[in-house]
């Protein structure tokens, strides 16, 4: 049986929203209370099992008061603090934000990226043809089973944590270099099949870009088979062992292309191990 | 945590870099010998993984004994403290002082930064070319690279060789004190003598500016204007050449420096291996010393003495300079016999409570750029319940211009060690950690042996004064990050993490190193607690104005005559100090003034009533931020000088968050694409400057990329850079600079 932590119930702190009088639980963020009232507010380093690491800084919000901006996904919530999460500043950070982003990184796999480039206003081709980008970057397809494509990466750190101290606990990959030449990588570079990598695939389930995808899903992509529109998603449970974590195959065709779990799961957080992530060959193996 | 390392070993120098600094290792699990019994059982855990603050000095004990860091190298020192591999590699390569590929051991840093473009460095790099070929190349067992500000800006241009070897600084842990140095042996007397009567005139008196004909040498390295012989190579004599054994200096030793390190590592010998670790300062370089230096850097000629850097050394009325040049930086007797000390009594008359009192009374504020009330943080610091609080003096100073904690380190260093243990006392820490910058060699040698000094009598350690107060100072090495200096990044590089700020809240004194409360100071804030303190809150608050108590230390560089640290009371005008400097040489027009770095704003020369206080250049548009004063002449190319500031900038950013790490690249692009244009040609890309840094201003998580448009933007308003022509006497429209942005720290 589950079991479900209760908590105490937690204080409500009153704030003012865009003009609106709301109340959010004592100790949730900014946008845990825009989420709730239903404000949009776009994130990409953001992760619902993580920590914030507040680096991508697309969630700014004005605080009234401050100097600066703040970001959405850490800022706690304070009685009385009147935030505005649609003000000219917050709009031109973030455009600013989007097209730094999409004018330096491949952002054609980033889900929702495209929408919000739009409704920003945002051009990234306006830094001109010579402007520095990482989107020429090999994508390094060193194992079986993952491949990592840092052209496509933001360095939103959420692989780094979900391999370190916040999931795995392998810390395999760490971030590398510094400035614009930062990267994620293991040690010297090395390919991952000389590092600590297990292949649970959680930094996978925490890519925010596709950066890091299944082979499969490398493959088909590159083939131009991947047709995320005809696949469907069955939850089920994994047999390899007891623990009963929950897996949701994708399916395209009659191939499982893809696993994830989901993130709500009270025993995985989304999290597998390499047999429930990406043992799942001996399914559809028809000789 | 269950590690995986490579089979990568390191060589027997490596391996013993790393224990001369972590001491052997205890059991096979932590790279040692491995015997059967180990296999039983296994060490891990909290207590295993609770060294890795450890890892940048073993990182360093690799470089300073190798130059640079192998793959087996890295693998024992994270063998070592548990860490991680690839950990270790991102903090390794975090760092610009680290080389992770070979590299001869032999380096040369030369400066290519404000001061020194300002001072001729393109014609330095141009030649050095020439004499070793392309920068990063291995020419002669050398290799030259171009280096941000080395704080030498008194001396522009600049170098720095560094040549790894034993004996290097990490060789014996970090506490290592009395660090085989003899410090400077030469008699403080000397200088103050030569100075001359002439030199001896009221701090504030611009009408006749105090002008040193005598020891202050800057034609050249080892010209006879220097009156003092050096004997002084760190690491070379060892402990055997005690301090004060030199005889005084004579003429005669100016003709042929007098060097001891001839029987170690003779000029030319290209026995890098059984080389002792050492570093020479090289300014005003030429192409022709900085090789010798680099080829050679233990037979270099010595560096002038701190006071050197100070043109008003010697005078009355100087508060935090007054004992630079005047006390030996070596001798704790003679610090005590001027005064210090005193000050520590008086702090434990008063109780922690009653300092902070004083400190708040005093109303001092942070003069590392923010200009935070030094009160209220130690206040706020003391005030939490959770216990080990901690102490971290930012002895960082990397801000292009910057070299008045350098001035006040090497000169005077025992007033830091006595105001870090006030400064503890006040917030209740027993633990102070000074974060001093890698490129600061000397320095790093006087403050470890004043610590060691301090500690061997008593001044520090389990029982400071026989007070029952227990306070120990812990020297850690920076190894070339700007951004170490944020107050955040600074927690992060001491504990061992790659050196990135956090996000705030929460604050340093709710929980900072460690996860613990911090009280973190910059080095001349520090060191005003002393004057507070003898002297009395009121009579300190006296000087200066309402808002702005006390006096400041000012780095003046670039195209002047007499640069240097000068100490002036809150409220001299810029002009007063820049006459006080002797300002532009002769047949020159001053063209602009840089105030507060590269973080900082530019100022016009009919702008020089600006009162240098917080709020008085606040009121203006501009920023004291760390004391820069960087003078430009109308021979200097104000676009060069942009675009050397959004490189620095773009070196220097950690790459965390989008705004700075990618906006300072798209600023630098943009400042490329105008440098030869003006008028509407750079009507678009200034435009295009302004939506970026609004962005990195709002946007970013630190004082770097919120201020890394500062000063660009302050050219472009206030100096007109791209107008096409110079602007008129009235100021042009635009935005002034947010004047709390004032620097990184």
């Amino acid at each position: 049986m589950t079991a479900i932590p209760l908590q105490l119930p937690r204080r409500l702190v009153e704030f003012t929203l865009d003009g609106q009088e709301v109340r959010a639980p004592e100790g949730a963020t900014v946008l845990d209370a825009c989420r709730a009232a239903g404000t949009e507010v776009p994130t990409l380093c953001h992760g619902d099992t993580l920590t914030p690491k507040n680096a991508c800084r697309v969630c700014v919000v004005e605080v009234e008061g401050a100097r600066t901006l703040a970001p959405a996904c850490s800022r706690k919530v304070e009685p009385g603090m009147r935030v505005r999460t649609g003000s000219e500043r917050v709009r031109h950070s973030r455009k600013l934000v989007l097209e730094l982003l999409a004018s330096s990184t491949d952002l054609s796999t980033t889900p929702h990226v495209a929408g919000w480039i739009r409704e920003y206003g945002a051009d990234p081709d306006r830094f001109g043809p010579e402007a520095a980008t990482r989107a020429g970057r090999e994508a390094k397809v060193d194992n079986d089973l993952y491949v990592r494509d840092y052209a496509k990466c933001i360095m939103c750190y959420k692989c780094v944590d979900a391999c370190g101290d916040q999931w795995q606990n392998t810390f395999a990959i760490a971030v590398a270099g510094r400035g614009f030449d930062n990267t994620i990588s293991v040690e010297h570079d090395a390919p991952l099949t000389d590092s600590a990598c297990v292949y649970c695939g959680n930094c996978i389930e925490v890519c925010p870009t596709g950066a890091l995808s299944f082979k499969t899903e490398f493959d088909m992509r590159a083939a131009g088979t991947w047709d995320e529109a005809a696949q469907t998603e069955t939850t089920t449970i994994c047999a390899y062992c007891g623990v009963g974590c929950n897996l949701t195959l994708h399916v395209q065709g009659e191939e499982i292309v893809k696993v994830t779990s989901p993130h709500d799961n009270p025993v995985t957080h989304g999290n597998l191990c390499v047999k429930g992530r990406f043992g799942f060959q001996h399914v559809q193996n028809r000789e | 945590m269950d590690l995986r390392f490579t089979d990568a070993k390191p060589t027997d120098e490596e391996r013993a870099a790393v224990d001369a600094c972590l001491g052997a290792p205890e059991v096979g699990w932590e790279g040692g010998e491995r015997t059967a019994e180990e296999l039983r059982w296994a060490r891990g855990g909290h207590a295993a993984r609770a060294r890795r603050d450890q890892l940048l000095p073993a990182l360093h004990a690799v470089n300073d004994r190798v130059g640079w860091i192998s793959e087996g190298a890295l693998d024992y020192v994270c063998r070592r403290l548990t860490v991680p591999p690839a950990e270790g590699y991102g903090v390794a390569s975090f760092y610009a002082m680290f080389a992770l590929r070979p590299r001869p051991a032999r380096v040369l840093h030369v400066c290519t930064d404000l001061a020194c473009a300002a001072r001729g460095s393109a014609a330095l790099t141009g030649a050095l070319a020439e004499l070793l070929g392309p920068p990063g190349g291995a020419a002669g067992g050398v290799r030259w690279q171009p280096s941000p500000c080395l704080g030498l800006c008194e001396r522009a241009p600049a170098a720095l060789a560094i040549q790894a070897g034993e004996q290097g600084p990490q060789a014996h842990g970090t506490d290592a004190a009395d660090l085989a140095d003899p410090v400077d042996p030469a008699h403080p007397a000397n200088l103050t003598g030569s100075v001359g009567p002439a030199g001896v005139a009221g701090t504030t008196d611009a009408v006749h500016p105090p002008y040193r004909t005598g020891p202050v040498d800057r034609s050249g390295l080892t010209g006879p204007a220097d009156p003092r012989g050096r004997v002084d190579r760190a690491g070379l004599t060892g402990p055997a050449h005690p301090t004060g054994s030199a005889s005084p200096a004579t003429a005669a030793d100016e003709a042929h420096p007098a060097h001891p390190a001839g029987a170690h590592a003779p000029a030319g010998s290209a026995d890098a291996e059984t080389a002792p670790y050492c570093t020479a300062v090289v300014g005003p370089a030429t192409a022709g010393t900085a090789e010798l230096a680099a080829v050679a850097p233990c037979a270099a000629p010595e560096e002038p003495p701190a006071a050197a850097a100070v043109p008003q050394a010697g005078q009355d009325g100087l508060v935090l300079l007054r004992r630079i040049g005047r006390v030996d930086p070596a001798d704790l007797d003679d610090y005590r016999a001027q005064g210090g000390y005193s000050a520590l009594r008086r702090a434990f008359a008063l109780g922690p409570a009653g300092v902070i009192r004083e400190v708040l009374d005093a109303g001092l504020v942070g003069r590392g750029g923010a200009a935070f009330p030094t009160g209220r943080k130690w206040e706020a610091t003391a005030g939490r319940p959770e216990r080990t609080h901690y102490l971290v003096c930012n002895a960082d100073e990397s801000e292009p211009g910057t070299f008045k904690d350098r001035v006040l380190m090497e000169g005077d260093p025992y007033a830091l060690v006595e105001a870090m243990t006030i400064a503890g006392y006040a917030v209740g820490a027993h633990r102070g950690y000074l974060y001093l910058r890698g490129e600061y060699p000397r320095a790093l040698r006087r403050m470890a042996h004043a610590i060691g000094r301090a500690r061997a009598r008593g001044l520090l350690g389990p029982d400071v004064l026989g007070q029952g107060y227990a306070f120990d100072i812990e020297i850690r090495r920076g190894a070339g990050a700007y951004i170490c200096g944020e107050e955040t990044a600074i927690f992060n590089s001491i504990e061992g993490l790659r050196g990135e700020p956090r996000s705030k809240p929460p604050f340093p004194v709710e929980r900072g190193l460690f996860g613990r409360p911090t009280a973190v100071n910059n080095v001349e804030t520090l060191v005003n607690v002393l004057p507070i303190l003898e002297r009395g809150a009121a009579a300190y608050a006296s000087v200066g104005t309402a808002q702005s108590t006390g006096t400041k230390l000012f780095c003046v560089s670039g195209t002047v005559r007499r640069p240097g640290v000068y100490e002036l009371p809150f409220g001299a005008s810029l002009r007063e100090l820049v006459e006080l400097s002797g300002g532009v040489p002769e047949g020159r027009r001053l063209r602009a003034v840089l105030l507060g770095g590269a973080a900082g704003a530019f100022v016009r020369p009919d702008e020089l009533d600006i009162p240098l206080t917080f709020e008085g250049t606040r009121a203006a548009g501009a920023t004291l931020g760390s004391g820069v004063v960087l003078l430009l002449d109308d021979t200097v190319e104000l676009p060069r000088t942009l675009l050397r500031i959004a490189e620095f900038f773009r070196d220097e950013s950690c790459g965390q968050c989008v705004p700075c790490r990618v906006g300072t690249v798209r600023q630098e692009e943009a400042l490329h694409r105008i440098k030869d244009l003006t008028g509407a040609a750079a009507a678009g890309d200034i435009a295009l400057l302004r939506e970026v840094g609004a962005a990195m201003r709002d946007a970013s998580i630190c004082g770097l990329g919120q201020t890394a448009w500062n000063a660009v933007e302050s050219a472009i308003d206030r100096l007109g850079v791209y107008a096409g022509a110079l602007p008129g006497s009235g100021p042009a429209a635009g935005t002034p600079a947010d004047p709390v942005d004032g620097g990184v720290r």
